[in-house]
């Protein structure tokens, strides 16, 4: 399979990368290229210019500002799952080791997961879980969109025509808090079928705050309120996690489809990963 | 149409080469390394893998024009002319392939999971070719294989 044609340019810096897309209209910004260039193969996308972006030394790196650690946007997933830094952030941790295999993970970019929002990909459930904010950049300059702001729908975002996310924000656990993700995976893509991260803080073994996010299962990935109102006040007890799971993917929702999964059979999933999730995150 | 020098093993090599044009086919139509296989051609079952910077990718999901300025390895480049890599004598030894398409994929992988993984269990070899596969399903001698090549590479140390 072979992409139609298109031109090929590297920005070396993220000014000159919202530069070029502005004066090509019909440019995409390709990093790791994992997700555009298997579309750029089935001519499902056929941009007339690709502005690699992987390259600036800008966008790569992992820091701890003290509050937060924060990701630059061509970090690799390998870059993640490897990193010291990110030890404590378990449901990071856990995702990035299950997305693709090896190679997969060697070239695939955070940012460009993200910016792509493919609705089962396992990175915006975690992002949404820990309450991430994604800095973005554009013509006008920077803004900062809630990780809950930022998944608007089906392959769409809260990113404005020009602009390229440039850095995840992740709070850093206290020492109250921990966090998990569980998936079943579809085996030959290993996208996931249901994923859910789950978030808590535990305060003498009360849960006092919990977030509970799926993808795969909705249009987008999705914060599932009702597993974390149920949860919050409760003893951190498998019996409790099981009822507040029980309420997962309900309500007045999209549920996928599709020849692995019926919508029925992803409910259920939905429902028993909430449960493997908020386990895994309060360690029982 | 962008102009790109890279380093295949070893070797500088400067192309102008279409935009779409990718890497795996640059490889082994422009510059004859047919060693590394298009299987699937949809980054998932890594016969096409290489090393690129050091690292295991599948070069069908890469553009040539992406590489440009990278230090590349395929399969050929692995040991000198003439000898064996240890990867290479394990699969040899331990009937590690059937109809070989997969090998040259495998033992690149295999080969980025030994650098930073020197002894390797059962389990991490397993899960280390997570993106291999293997269609005549030979995978029990595979891990073999690796094996030998991780007991000889640590006796060679």
């Amino acid at each position: 399979m072979i992409p139609s044609s298109v031109d090929y340019t590297r920005a070396s810096s993220v000014g000159e990368a919202i530069r070029l897309l502005a004066e090509n209209p019909d440019a995409k910004l390709l990093a790791g290229g994992h997700s555009l260039i298997p579309a750029m193969k089935l001519r499902l996308n056929s941009p007339a210019l690709l502005i690699d972006i992987a390259r600036i030394a800008e966008l790569r790196f992992i820091e701890d500002t003290g509050n937060a650690i924060v990701i630059g946007a061509a970090s690799t997933h390998a870059d993640i799952i490897t990193n010291p830094l990110l030890r404590a952030l378990t449901a990071m941790i856990e995702a990035g080791e299950l997305i693709g295999d090896t190679q997969v993970r060697n070239m695939g970019t955070l940012g460009g997961s993200i910016a792509h929002a493919d609705p089962s990909a396992d990175w915006p459930a975690v992002l949404l879980a820990l309450e991430a904010q994604i800095k973005v950049q554009g013509p006008d300059g920077e803004r900062i969109i809630p990780a809950v702001e930022f998944f608007t729908g089906f392959f769409s975002t809260a990113l404005d025509t020009g602009e390229i996310v440039t850095e995840i924000h992740l709070p850093k656990p206290t020492a109250e808090s921990a966090s998990a993700y569980r998936k079943f995976m579809q085996p030959a893509s290993r996208f996931a079928i249901v994923g859910c991260a789950a978030s808590v803080t535990v305060k003498g073994g009360v849960i006092s705050a919990a977030n509970v996010a799926f993808t795969g299962v909705s249009d987008a990935a999705f914060l599932d309120e009702g597993v974390a109102s149920a949860l919050v006040g409760k003893p951190a007890t498998l019996e409790n996690i099981e009822v507040a799971a029980s309420a997962a993917a309900e309500g007045d929702m999209h549920i996928n489809e599709d020849h692995f999964a019926s919508q029925a059979y992803r409910k259920h999933l939905a429902k028993v990963y909430a449960k493997r999730a908020l386990a895994g995150a309060c360690g029982l | 149409m962008p102009k790109i020098t890279l380093t295949v093993n070893g070797k500088t090599h400067t192309h102008e080469v279409e935009g779409r044009l990718l890497l795996v086919h640059y490889l082994r139509d422009t510059l004859g390394l047919t060693g590394t296989h298009v299987g699937c051609d949809t980054s998932s079952c890594g016969a096409c893998t290489i090393h690129f910077d050091g690292k295991a990718i599948k070069s069908c999901s890469l553009l040539a024009a992406q590489a440009d300025g990278s230090s590349i390895t395929t399969i050929e480049g692995l040991a000198p002319e003439g000898e064996l890599h240890p990867l290479q004598e394990g699969f040899k030894e331990e009937h590690g392939l059937q109809c070989g398409f997969c090998t040259p994929g495998m033992i690149m992988c295999a080969a980025d999971l030994l650098s930073h993984n020197p002894d390797p269990s059962e389990q991490e070899i397993r899960e280390g070719l997570e993106g291999n596969i293997c269609r005549c399903t030979g995978y029990h001698n595979i891990v073999r294989a690796i094996q030998y090549a991780a007991q000889k590479s640590a006796v060679a140390v």
